[in-house]
């Protein structure tokens, strides 16, 4: 138990979460692009990819938010030691991880404001799986259009008509990560 | 050749993390300014420590780091950031554009098209396009808000009021994705359509202001003109005199108090390229030394 929360972070921290974060930047900027992390080994059911994640980007300036399964005493356990993260409601937090299921109702989430959009939570959203097809993309980031399977399309696509408002959202299975930023148009669900 | 008395790329990863985040909610609003908390870095404000912070955020141990400084791999801003990298860092460095992964930049686009590959990082002076029209923030934070921009069209106006065309010529305001007015920093307005649909991340860095902004790859970026005053990306009419590019922005250098002058690349990996491949300009074979 102590070994699980203590091990699994990355072996280089400097140079790993250099290469993780280049991943992560190259997933959220083409959307419907799938990056694989790999060097982490967080507990379930926390996937890698959500775990490279976390060691990425969540430190104790961050309020995290664990939905579902995910807030259970390993993943609590195990992001504490790693990230120094502090773990609050919904409404509060600047990174949430969960499934898609976990994570509704998403109006909960901030959005950010009219003048300070930046202030929106990220959304690490677990799915079954994660492939380059279904609904259809368009935006920055996409030269024409992309296709990637998404978790409730509709509320995706909601959250993109609120633009330049919105969270965003990276999707991950296993080591695949996939990202959605708010400015992406989704169709074709 | 690394410095180990440093964290990997200058900077600690706790910095690292919070640009890192900055940086994504950039690319998540293409355009927009997100404020970051910009650290003191080893060099004067107006060097680029904007860009450098965000060329250390993205930085890994396998990339390969261009920097120029007005188109030149080669004068004391370039060569010090350059430096910089390699010493607390430890990455490649390279002066051609095509072998480079990650460039940062100050005021120039490179003339070789960049690729998927590559990442484009701005050193950024003054990130607001509104500030000198609106000094109070508080004012152009409501402007971007309501995307209020007839303040910026009465300038461009104004421009064409009192000198016939918009007299603009660098850090020539664009609109992004149809959404936000960008700062496309100063670079001369002749590299505007580069900015529009590239397939490299493009990342926008200002210290001293400390903001980010920037645009993912594929991003509708427009320069702000009118119907009947349409956008002219413009040049010195002239070829270069070392490579003979006709299609390359040049600068105009003054070589003697007759008033001779020549025309050269600003881009000196892509001038150098087109001579090593035999492009001979009009005193290009006489230059250096070399027979003519």
């Amino acid at each position: 138990m102590i070994a699980a929360t203590l091990g699994g972070g990355f072996a280089d921290p400097a140079s790993q979460s250099a290469r993780a974060f280049r991943q992560v930047l190259q997933a959220l900027a083409r959307p419907g692009r799938i990056e694989r992390l790999e060097g982490v080994a967080p507990p379930a059911p926390l996937s890698v990819a959500a775990g490279a994640v976390a060691l990425v980007l969540v430190d104790g300036t961050v309020p995290v938010h664990l939905a579902g399964a995910l807030d259970c005493a390993a993943v609590r356990d195990w992001m504490a030691f790693h990230c120094g993260a502090r773990f609050v409601a919904a409404e509060e937090a600047s990174f949430a991880f969960g499934t898609a299921e976990a994570l509704r109702p998403l109006n909960r989430f901030a959005i950010g404001s009219a003048e300070y959009p930046d202030r929106a939570a990220t959304l690490v959203i677990e799915v079954p799986h994660l492939r380059c097809e279904g609904a259809l993309l368009r935006g920055p980031g996409i030269d024409g259009t992309a296709r990637l399977s998404l978790p409730m399309p509709a509320y995706l696509a909601a959250n993109a008509a609120l633009f330049p408002l919105g969270f965003d959202s990276l999707l991950t299975c296993g080591a695949a990560l996939a990202g959605l930023p708010r400015s992406t148009r989704v169709e074709g669900f | 050749m690394t410095d180990h008395a440093y964290n990997f790329a200058y900077l600690d990863e706790e910095t690292k993390r919070m640009i890192r985040r900055a940086i994504l909610k950039a690319i998540a609003v293409p355009g927009y300014q997100v404020p970051f908390a910009s650290r003191e870095m080893p060099m004067p404000y107006g060097w680029g420590t904007g860009g450098v912070q965000v060329t250390a955020a993205c930085l890994t141990p396998g990339d390969v780091l261009k920097v120029i400084d007005q188109g030149a791999d080669d004068t004391t801003n370039a060569v010090s950031i350059r430096r910089f990298f390699q010493r607390t860092a430890g990455v490649a460095t390279t002066e051609a554009t095509t072998e480079a992964t990650l460039i940062q930049t100050r005021h120039r686009i490179p003339e070789t098209p960049l690729t998927a590959d590559q990442i484009l990082v701005y050193q950024v002076p003054i990130p607001e396009p509104l500030r000198f029209l609106e000094p109070r923030e508080t004012e152009t934070r409501k402007m971007h808000a309501l995307e209020e921009y007839g303040l910026m069209h009465v300038k461009l106006y104004e421009d064409i009021a009192r000198h016939g065309e918009i007299a603009t010529s660098y850090a020539y305001p664009v609109k992004v994705g149809d959404r936000y007015v960008m700062d496309p920093s100063p670079i001369p307005k002749f590299d505007n359509p580069k900015l529009s649909d590239s397939p490299a991340i493009q990342l926008f860095g200002a210290g001293r202001e400390s903001r980010i902004y920037a645009l993912p790859p594929h991003t509708r970026v427009v320069s702000l003109d009118f119907d009947d005053h349409p956008f002219t990306p413009s040049k010195a009419d002239h070829a270069c005199d070392l490579c003979g590019a006709a299609e390359s922005y040049l600068d105009e250098v003054i070589t003697d108090d007759l008033g001779s002058r020549m025309f050269v690349c600003s881009d000196t990996d892509f001038c150098r390229t087109r001579r090593e491949a035999g492009q001979v300009g009009r005193l290009g074979g006489t230059l250096e030394g070399e027979a003519a």
